[in-house]
């Protein structure tokens, strides 16, 4: 099994720490991980993407080709790497944000759910987490919520994992 | 601070962890009893300041923040001067600001740790992005006759063993020691093991009494080349300058043999060691017709290459640098021995190119690619065709 993954989205999103969460569970799931991360010079609102590759043998070249799941938070990052995705690679978008009926992809609204969940749009990159997880079962639920506990910040931890639950249940379906 | 291999292991956390370059960086040094950071945050390198901000004070070493990266290169050479292993990171903008004081910490022959996490310039150029420009600037950059020793990890565990290497090399030859990473290694994240048990060599102290000690004299117990170091602060006063000196360390600028002797014996206590310091790693290089030369980040595209034409059945090797400098000379003459043709393959417009050039009897071509990714593996076999 060799998947390559990328996140995209803009800066103050979170998008690198979904990256860094989804690579320790997968981790956590006994699978080799290598994470890079690309962001501009903005600290936020730039353009921001992390690529992640997981597989059972080891990882040679590093950097991610044709991703096999793109998961774009921001119209502008669809725009930017929609060429990448592979053929048959799967599309996760947060529908809040990105407007895109072309080809088929899984949409959740993931900032208006953060929105009414956590009352704070910033869980949104946890809730396309938690449906991105149960919709693709490329790591455990257990290994995520593993991950999530241990890298968002302190105090906020039973807000993410709530925030993880309503996407998971979502991808569920 | 006394340095305790335990109670670091136990401020790092687990043996296993999922870290990105710039931590490795900073967990090698500490593992490697580093007691002094003095930086100035860069992009891509400032998350190794920021990590040792986090475990210096919990080990009771010393981090600051410095005015600049002149300043942080000069705050690092005054405290391996009073006994600490001392270290610094930046990359490309403030690798050119410290270029004087990388002379002068040669001159003076201080151990000191510089990881230069390189990014695209000139100048500012790509501050997020990765690259390998900076080959040639660490070996020559500073003015004068000299040499340094400098390492090129490719992944996140070889960052992290590297840098305890680094410090050990610095320690034992009294000379800055260098990390080359890259942008892209620094903030690349990947699974790493915290080692069991260390080896580490701490500079030679002199063992007559002060009156007898000669600072910049023939090693006496250890290299000859080395002299042994007086820490400040222990009795044996040192004056240190960056002047030609004599073996007391006192300015002979206008003596040409003293400065012919002192200048040669810092280029030699390494270049002596040349064969040592090599260190290569090779794949498939049995019956390899082409061999792909790489080091640092390029290294990992060569191996994506090397399997792609290994695939299509094409006699392909693989043979990565992973000391820079001193540069492994006969290494190179011998493989070019062996092989048809060698594809370089650099994260710049052509340096270790040209030094291999110099060094191989055989066709030498370059794979260069610039602007912050990494060659595709497709690109290196291009130039193998």
């Amino acid at each position: 099994m060799r998947k390559e993954l990328r996140f995209s989205g803009f800066g103050g999103q979170g998008v690198i720490l979904m990256g860094h969460i989804f690579g320790k569970a997968a981790v956590f799931d006994g699978k080799n991980v290598t994470l890079t991360q690309s962001y501009g010079p903005e600290a936020r609102g730039g353009a921001c993407s992390v690529d992640i590759i997981v597989s059972d043998k080891d990882i040679h070249y590093p950097e991610v080709r044709k991703p096999d799941i793109l998961i774009s938070m921001s119209q502008p990052a669809l725009k930017t790497y929609l060429p990448s995705l592979a053929e048959d690679g799967i599309l996760f978008i947060d529908t809040s944000l990105v407007e895109y009926t072309v080809m088929e992809n899984k949409g959740i609204p993931a900032t208006e759910l953060a929105e009414e969940v956590a009352g704070t749009r910033i869980v949104s990159n946890i809730i396309m987490l938690g449906y991105f997880t149960a919709a693709t079962g490329l790591v455990t639920e257990e290994s995520m919520k593993k991950a999530i506990s241990k890298l968002v910040p302190k105090g906020t931890v039973e807000k993410n994992l709530e925030a993880f639950q309503v996407g998971f249940d979502k991808g569920k379906k | 601070m006394k340095y305790d291999f335990q109670k670091v292991k136990k401020v790092l956390g687990k043996e296993k962890q999922f870290i990105h370059g710039d931590t490795a960086l900073c967990y090698g040094a500490l593992l490697a009893g580093c007691n002094f950071y003095g930086g100035y945050p860069i992009t891509p390198a400032s998350e190794v300041f920021e990590m040792m901000s986090k475990f210096m004070p919990k080990l009771g070493g010393v981090c600051i923040q410095m005015e600049d990266e002149i300043a942080s290169i000069a705050s690092i050479i005054g405290a391996s001067w009073a006994g600490a292993k001392a270290f610094t990171a930046t990359s490309g903008p403030g690798f050119s600001l410290m270029q004087e004081n990388f002379g002068y910490a040669c001159m003076t022959e201080t151990p000191v740790v510089i990881a230069n996490v390189q990014r695209s310039g000139p100048s500012t150029g790509q501050p997020t992005l990765g690259a390998q420009g900076d080959m040639m600037q660490v070996r020559y950059g500073s003015h004068g006759d000299f040499e340094i020793i400098a390492l090129a990890p490719n992944t996140i565990q070889e960052t992290m063993e590297f840098t305890i290497k680094a410090f050990n090399l610095a320690e034992e030859y009294r000379a800055p020691v260098f990390i080359m990473a890259d942008g892209d290694l620094g903030h690349m994240r990947e699974m790493i093991t915290i080692p069991d048990k260390l080896e580490l060599f701490d500079r030679k102290k002199p063992k007559v009494p002060p009156e007898e000690y000669v600072p910049f004299g023939p090693g006496q117990y250890g290299k000859k080349k080395v002299p042994e170091f007086g820490v400040f602060g222990t009795g044996y006063h040192t004056y240190v300058t960056g002047l030609t000196h004599n073996e007391q360390g006192f300015p002979a600028t206008d003596d040409q043999e003293e400065h012919d002797l002192l200048v040669r014996r810092l280029c030699e206590k390494i270049t002596d060691d040349r064969e040592k310091l090599t260190d290569i790693e090779e794949r498939n290089m049995e019956d390899a017709d082409v061999a792909l030369v790489s080091y640092g980040m390029a290294s990992r595209s060569a191996l994506g290459a090397l399997n792609m034409a290994r695939k299509q059945g094409d006699n392909v090797g693989y043979f990565r640098l992973k000391n820079i400098w001193p540069f492994p000379e006969k290494a190179i003459e011998e493989l070019s021995e062996k092989v048809d043709k060698i594809v370089v393959i650099e994260m710049n417009t052509g340096q270790i190119y040209h030094k291999v050039k110099e060094f191989a009897d055989c066709e030498v071509r370059l794979a260069s690619k610039i602007g912050g990714e990494p060659h595709s593996p497709k690109e290196i076999l291009e130039e193998v065709e």
